[in-house]
C-alpha cells in the first residue's frame, strides 16, 4: 500500500474511533455504549493495520491463498466463510446446550447477562444466522463462480460483505447478553444493526447478481436460483420486519411502526419466511449442487427442482398466520395460512425425492460413504420435518402443540437434521478442497459425527414430542368443578426428566461438531489419518473360479437328477 | 370504495388469477416441447468443473 493512500486510510479510522469514543460517552443507555466501544475498538485496531502497513494476513494469504489471475476462483471468502461456519457453530451448539440445561438445572440462570431469557436469542441467532448464514455465504460464493464458470465479481466487495457479516453477529449476541433487544423472535437486534445488515445485506446481493451476470455457463445452475430467492427474500423480510422509530439516534431502544395484530403478522411474515427462505431455500441450494457432486450423479430430475423452486416460492410466503392459531388474527387469515402450510408439503417432499432419487443406482455410497450418508440423513429430516410442519399447522393438532415443547422438537428436527447435517456434510465436502488435500484426515471421524449427530437429534425430537404432547394434555385437562387441573408449575416438575434427556441429545450433537473441529483441524494441518477404510468388500480367490461341473461332486455320477416327492 | 377496497378486490380477482396463472406457466415451462435435452444438459453442467478449488 502507497504511504499516502495508508495515512488517508488511517486516518479515516481514525475518525471513525473518535467518532466513537463521542457517541459512547453521550450514549443513552450501557447497551448503545458498549456497542460503540466495540466499533472503536475495531477502529482503533484498524488504524495500527492501515498505518504501520502491517498486513495481518499477509501470512493468511498463503494459508487462504488468494488469486492473483483472473484463471483460478476466488476462494478466499469461502475459506474464512467455512471457518467461521465451524466456529460459530460449536459456540451456538454450546449455548444451545447451557440453556437447555438451564432448564432442568434453574439455578444455571446466571443473572443478569447469563439468564435464559438473554442467552435464548444468542443460541438462536448463532446456529441461524452465524453458523447457517456463513455457511450460506460460504457456499454461495462457492457454487456461484463453479455453475457460472467465472471467478467471483467485486471482490473487495465479497471481504465486506464477509466481515460486515460477522460484525453484525457480534454486535447482535453482545447485544443480547447486554439486554439489548427489540423482542421480535429471530430479528431481535435493535435499529442501527439492523441498519448495518441491510447495507451488507444489499452488497451481497450485488457481489451475487454481478457474478451471475459475468457469467461463462449460458444457463444458470438450479442452486443459483434458490440461493438468489434466498438472498432477496430475506432483504425483503428483514427491511418491512424491523420498520421501527427508534427513541433516540444514540440510544438502542426503538418502537415497531406497527402495532397489535398487524405487528404480530408482521413479525410471523416474517419469522416463517425466515425458516422457508433462509433455511430452506438456502440450504436447498446446498443441496442442489453439493449432492449431486457428491454422489457423482446429475440431480434425479432437472424438471422437478424447477417445480421445487417455483412452488416454494408460490406458496411459503403465505404459511406465516399458522404461528397465530387462535389469536386475535382474523380467523380467514388463519386458515389461509394453515391451508398454505398444508400445501407446502407436496413440493417439500418432490424435493427430498428429488435428493435421494440422485442416488439411485448408487445407493451402495451410503454405506461406504460416510458424506453421503450424512447428506440422506439430512434428507430424510428435510422430509420428516417437512410432514410435521403442515400436521402441526393444522388448527386441531395445534391447539394441542401450540406453546409446548413439540413446537421446539419440531425446529430442532429440522434444524439439527436437515440445516445442520446439509452444512456439515458440504464442510466435509469443502474442506479438502479448499485446502488442497486429498481428503479429510478421517473418514471414520466422520462417521462418528454421523452417528453422535443422529443419536442426538434421536434424544432431541423424541424426549420433545413426549415432553410437548404431556404438556399439551395436562394444560387443558379440566376437573368435574370446571377447574383447571394443573397448575403451570405442576406441567414444569413433570417435564423435567425429558428436559434432561434433551440435554443429554444436545450433548451428543455437540460432541459429534467437537469430533469435527478435530478433523478439520488435522486436515488444514496436512495429515491424513492412517486408518482402515469404511468398507472392505471380501474376496475369497478359492471361490471366484468357474464352475466346470454344475452338479455338486457327490451327485456327479449317480442316476439323473429325480425330482423329490412332495 | 376506498383505496382498501379496491386493492383488496384486485387481489382476490385479477391478481389471483394472474398469480396462479403465472406459477402454473412456470412449473409447466421445463415441459414444452424440446425442454428435455435442456434440462439434462443443464442438469450436468456442474460437472464440468472438475478442477475443485483451483
Amino acid at each position: 500500500m502507497q504511504i499516502e493512500a495508508a495515512l488517508g486510510r488511517a486516518g479515516l479510522w481514525f475518525l471513525l474511533l473518535l467518532l466513537s469514543v463521542a457517541v459512547a460517552a453521550t450514549a443513552k443507555d450501557a447497551g448503545f455504549a458498549a456497542h460503540a466501544v466495540i466499533i472503536g475498538v475495531i477502529a482503533f485496531v484498524m488504524i495500527w493495520v492501515t498505518a504501520g502497513r502491517f498486513d495481518p494476513i499477509a501470512g493468511g494469504r498463503t494459508f487462504f491463498k488468494m488469486p492473483d489471475t483472473p484463471s483460478v476462483y476466488d476462494d478466499e471468502i469461502v475459506r474464512w466463510g467455512a471457518l467461521a461456519t465451524m466456529f460459530w457453530g460449536v459456540i451456538g451448539l454450546l449455548a444451545g446446550v447451557f440453556i437447555a440445561s438451564q432448564m432442568a438445572f434453574p439455578w444455571l440462570n446466571i443473572e443478569p447477562y447469563l439468564n435464559f431469557g438473554r442467552l435464548r436469542p444468542l443460541h438462536t441467532s448463532a446456529v441461524i444466522f452465524a453458523f447457517g448464514g456463513n455457511a450460506l455465504l460460504a457456499t454461495s460464493f462457492y457454487v456461484v463462480q463453479r455453475t457460472c464458470r467465472t471467478q467471483l465479481a467485486l471482490p473487495s466487495l465479497a471481504r465486506f460483505v464477509f466481515w460486515g457479516y460477522q460484525l453484525f453477529i457480534v454486535l447482535a449476541a453482545t447485544g443480547y447478553v447486554l439486554g439489548v433487544t427489540q423482542s421480535r423472535e429471530y430479528a431481535e437486534p435493535e435499529w442501527y444493526v439492523d441498519l448495518w445488515l441491510t447495507i451488507v445485506w444489499v452488497a451481497y446481493l450485488v457481489v451475487f447478481v454481478a457474478t451471475l451476470l459475468k457469467r461463462n455457463e449460458p444457463h444458470i445452475y438450479v442452486a443459483n436460483w434458490f440461493y438468489l430467492a434466498f438472498i432477496v427474500t430475506i432483504a425483503m423480510l428483514h427491511v418491512v420486519n424491523n420498520l421501527a422509530v427508534p427513541v433516540s439516534f444514540l440510544g438502542s431502544r426503538s418502537y415497531s411502526a406497527f402495532a397489535g395484530v398487524q405487528d404480530a403478522l408482521t413479525q410471523w411474515w416474517y419469522g416463517h419466511n425466515a425458516v422457508g427462505f433462509f433455511l430452506t431455500a438456502g440450504f436447498l441450494a446446498m443441496m442442489y449442487y453439493f449432492v449431486p457432486k457428491q454422489a457423482e450423479r446429475p440431480i434425479y430430475s432437472y424438471r422437478l427442482s424447477i417445480i421445487h423452486f417455483w412452488s416454494l416460492i408460490f406458496l411459503y410466503i403465505w404459511a406465516g398466520p399458522h404461528h397465530l392459531h387462535y389469536t386475535a388474527l382474523p380467523d380467514w387469515a388463519q386458515t389461509l395460512g394453515m391451508v398454505f402450510s398444508v400445501m407446502l408439503w407436496m413440493p417439500s417432499w418432490g424435493g427430498m425425492i428429488n435428493g435421494l432419487m440422485t442416488l439411485n443406482g448408487a445407493w451402495d455410497k451410503v454405506r461406504t460413504d460416510p458424506i453421503i450418508r450424512m447428506m440422506v440423513m439430512a434428507l430424510a429430516f428435510y422430509g420428516m420435518s417437512t410432514f410435521e410442519g403442515p400436521m402441526l399447522s393444522i388448527k386441531s393438532v395445534n391447539s394441542l402443540s401450540h406453546y409446548t415443547d413439540w413446537t421446539i422438537g419440531h425446529v430442532h428436527s429440522g434444524a439439527l437434521g436437515w440445516n445442520g447435517m446439509i452444512t456439515f456434510a458440504c464442510l466435509y465436502y469443502l474442506f479438502p478442497r479448499l485446502w488442497g488435500r486429498e481428503r479429510m484426515y478421517s473418514l471414520r471421524m466422520i462417521n462418528w459425527h454421523f452417528w453422535l449427530a443422529t443419536l442426538g437429534i434421536v434424544f432431541y425430537a423424541a424426549s420433545m414430542w413426549v415432553a410437548g404432547v404431556t404438556q399439551g394434555l395436562m394444560w387443558r385437562e379440566y376437573g368435574p368443578d370446571g377447574y383447571l387441573v394443573n397448575s403451570f408449575a405442576d406441567t414444569v416438575a413433570a417435564l423435567h426428566p425429558m428436559f434432561l434427556m434433551r440435554m443429554f441429545g444436545g450433548l451428543l450433537y455437540l460432541s459429534g461438531a467437537l469430533v469435527m473441529t478435530y478433523n478439520v483441524w488435522m486436515t488444514l494441518a496436512g495429515k491424513l489419518r492412517n486408518e482402515a477404510p469404511m468398507t472392505e468388500t471380501p474376496h475369497d480367490a478359492d471361490r471366484d473360479k468357474p464352475i466346470v461341473d454344475s452338479r455338486p461332486p457327490a451327485a456327479a455320477g449317480a442316476a439323473p437328477d429325480a425330482v423329490p416327492a412332495e | 370504495m376506498t383505496f382498501y377496497e379496491e386493492l383488496r378486490h384486485f387481489a382476490d380477482s385479477i391478481g389471483l388469477l394472474a398469480m396462479l396463472l403465472i406459477y402454473l406457466g412456470l412449473c409447466l415451462w421445463p415441459f414444452r416441447p424440446g425442454a428435455k435435452r435442456r434440462t439434462n444438459k443443464a442438469a450436468n453442467s456442474i460437472f464440468k468443473d472438475e478442477a475443485d478449488g483451483q
